[in-house]
């Protein structure tokens, strides 16, 4: 469990956040500016709240009523800085190490070799920060706080400055950290992709406040609100679970109540249940089961809202035959001259080659919903 | 022509003692005052960053004599060091090495407080975050980082020691064999008659050292550079 509530004064800023997450990956989402960073350093000690409490795990990291103020380095919060921050006078080993040599005798537990081999870091060890590559050193960040034992680790921004081919190489790293060391993690990001992929909980931020908190499909596929937030793209999540692959035509096959997806790539274990984040400009509708079409996926369901935005786009909600609700951003023309309303039956058609690879996360069991 | 006379030798050996006490005595608080120069936030800094740098702006003769205000036998802390230590500075080599000191001191602090102030603060953040205590930090991040300005103005700190010759000769005189340095002679010399070849002996032993200190310090500089860029 992960509890926040802080308030804090800057010029020309003012943080007054509060949530409450259980434990898993929590992420913080929201535009530049709007408090997230702030919270990370909040989080590790690095900055102290005018007002407010944080209690991690039932630990109490801060709070000024109690006039309680865990130092820094007793803090034990794993801290992944955006662009690595690995000490430049040190080897890759002696980064490690660092944080390992403070850590409590009873939580050394990490074994040194289990990180190297997970972040696959193994050959890098005498090398110096300076001579890595962007990934190379985002991987050894993220090794170094994890061998100091942390009881959270927060991760701001870790994979901002990667290019897609990195990106895909760390994010199932993340994921197994979630999933088999039960370490809650704090993700601060605002690639929507990475938070749908991520996240039990998305605590969305704007100008400094909560403005949504929640599992990441009723938050992320909520349309947005004023215009701060207009700067999502609406996303939604559906969940299914992989039921063969074609190899041959790179693809996996998911079975959804609502249909079959088809999804770009060919990483995936059958059996497996995965969620994929598709953003609604990919989405379109059909009122009819549509023949000689390219589009392999065509989910059945009826239309849960329709809502106008300024422009010419729409926003039309489609609840799914068997649960999820997939968002299709279409034009007004489109709504008027197939004339969708609230509860009519639709096919969603979404193209394949449009899902983007990073979106496409794997899951716990306990975490692919009720279905 | 080089053959030094006794007194020449002499001169140049106090030089090198007085030079290499006075830099290395000053060294650890030359860090510590660089240091709260850089990271501290507190009334009167200003205060403290005036006095530190004041011997550079002063009239050294001024130094000088406030030294011997101040640490002469009668003065007020020289008279205690010689009660509570036995230490006596005036007209002693000691003494020479104190407004040495003084006198080189802002040009160490302003070397190693630049080599802080340019260290990104969020390499000892991260370094606290993974369990390093402040003192731990400063050991072990602030410290090494900054090691390049350290050099650098230890022996920027020396070049100057060295050549000081205003405060020193106020505050110590120009004893020969106790306080008489290398600019001390080199003025002697050229107030006697016949004294040129030792001042123009003298004066090449003075520029010989002081450009060795800065060639040192530059090598051992881009020495820690190279490290860092992962080529050493």
């Amino acid at each position: 469990m992960i509890e926040v509530s802080c308030r804090l004064v800057r010029p020309r800023f003012v943080l007054d956040a509060s949530f409450t997450a259980p434990n898993g990956c929590v992420a913080l989402f929201g535009p530049s500016g709007s408090g997230k960073s702030t919270i990370v350093r909040l989080l590790a000690g690095l900055e102290r709240p005018d007002r407010g409490r944080i209690v991690v795990d039932g630990r109490t990291l801060v709070d000024t009523e109690a006039r309680i103020d865990v130092p820094v380095h007793k803090r034990r919060v794993g801290l992944v800085f955006q662009d690595g921050q690995l000490l430049p006078h040190l080897s890759v080993r002696q980064n490690l190490d660092y944080g390992r040599s403070f850590a409590p005798r009873d939580a050394r537990g990490v074994p040194f070799d289990a990180v190297v081999d997970l972040l696959g870091i193994g050959h890098l060890l005498k090398a110096r920060p300076a001579t890595l590559s962007g990934g190379e050193r985002q991987r050894v960040s993220i090794g170094r706080a994890l061998l100091a034992a942390p009881r959270l680790l927060v991760m701001d921004e870790p994979l901002a400055s990667l290019d897609a081919a990195r990106k895909l190489e760390i994010l199932p790293f993340i994921e197994r950290l979630r999933d088999e060391w039960d370490l809650p993690i704090v993700y601060v990001s605002h690639a929507v992709e990475e938070v749908a992929r991520l996240a039990n909980t998305v605590v969305r931020l704007s100008e400094g406040r909560v403005v949504a908190e929640g599992p990441p499909n009723e938050v992320i596929g909520a349309p947005a609100g004023d215009a701060g937030e207009a700067a999502f793209p609406a996303l939604s999540l559906v969940s299914a679970k992989v039921v063969h692959e074609r190899p041959e035509f790179s693809v996996a096959i998911l079975e959804h109540p609502a249909g079959e997806i088809v999804l770009p790539g060919s990483a995936f274990r059958v059996g497996e249940t995965v969620r994929v984040a598709i953003a609604a400009t990919n989405v379109a509708l059909a009122v009819e089961e549509p023949h000689g079409l390219s589009v392999r996926t065509r989910l059945r369901g009826r239309i849960w809202r329709v809502e106008a935005g300024p422009g010419p786009s729409v926003h039309v909600t489609v609840e799914l035959s068997g649960g999820d609700r997939i968002v299709a951003s279409l034009t007004r023309l489109a709504v008027a001259d197939l004339d969708l309303k609230e509860g009519r039956e639709v096919f969603a058609l979404v193209k394949t080659v449009a899902i983007d690879e990073t979106a496409v996360a794997t899951l716990r069991r306990d975490q692919a919903g009720p279905r | 022509m080089w053959s030094f006379t006794p007194e020449e030798l002499v001169a140049i050996k106090l030089s090198l003692r007085v030079a290499s006490v006075a830099t290395l005595a000053s060294l650890p608080f030359g860090i510590l005052v660089a240091y709260v120069l850089s990271r501290g936030r507190f009334r009167g800094k200003m205060l403290l960053d005036g006095v530190v740098y004041l011997p550079l702006v002063l009239p050294p003769v001024v130094t000088g004599y406030v030294l011997l205000i101040l640490f002469g036998r009668r003065g007020p802390l020289g008279a205690f060091l010689e009660d509570a230590f036995g230490i006596v500075l005036s007209f002693r080599w000691t003494g020479a090495a104190l407004a040495a000191a003084v006198m080189s001191f802002p040009l160490m602090v302003r070397a190693i407080r630049l080599a802080m102030d340019t260290i990104d603060r969020r390499s000892e953040e991260a370094a606290a975050t993974l369990g390093a205590s402040p003192m731990w930090v400063f050991l072990t991040v602030t410290l090494p980082l900054a090691m390049p300005g350290i050099v650098a103005g230890a022996m920027l700190g020396f070049a100057k020691a060295l050549g000081e010759f205003g405060a020193t000769i106020t505050f110590v005189s120009n004893i020969p064999g106790e306080t008489q340095t290398i600019p001390a002679a080199i003025y002697s010399y050229t107030q006697t008659p016949g004294g040129d070849e030792g001042a123009f002996r003298l004066s090449v032993i003075a520029i010989v050292i002081a450009l060795g200190a800065l060639v040192a310090s530059e090598l051992l500089s881009r020495h820690t550079t190279r490290r860092r860029a992962g080529l050493g």
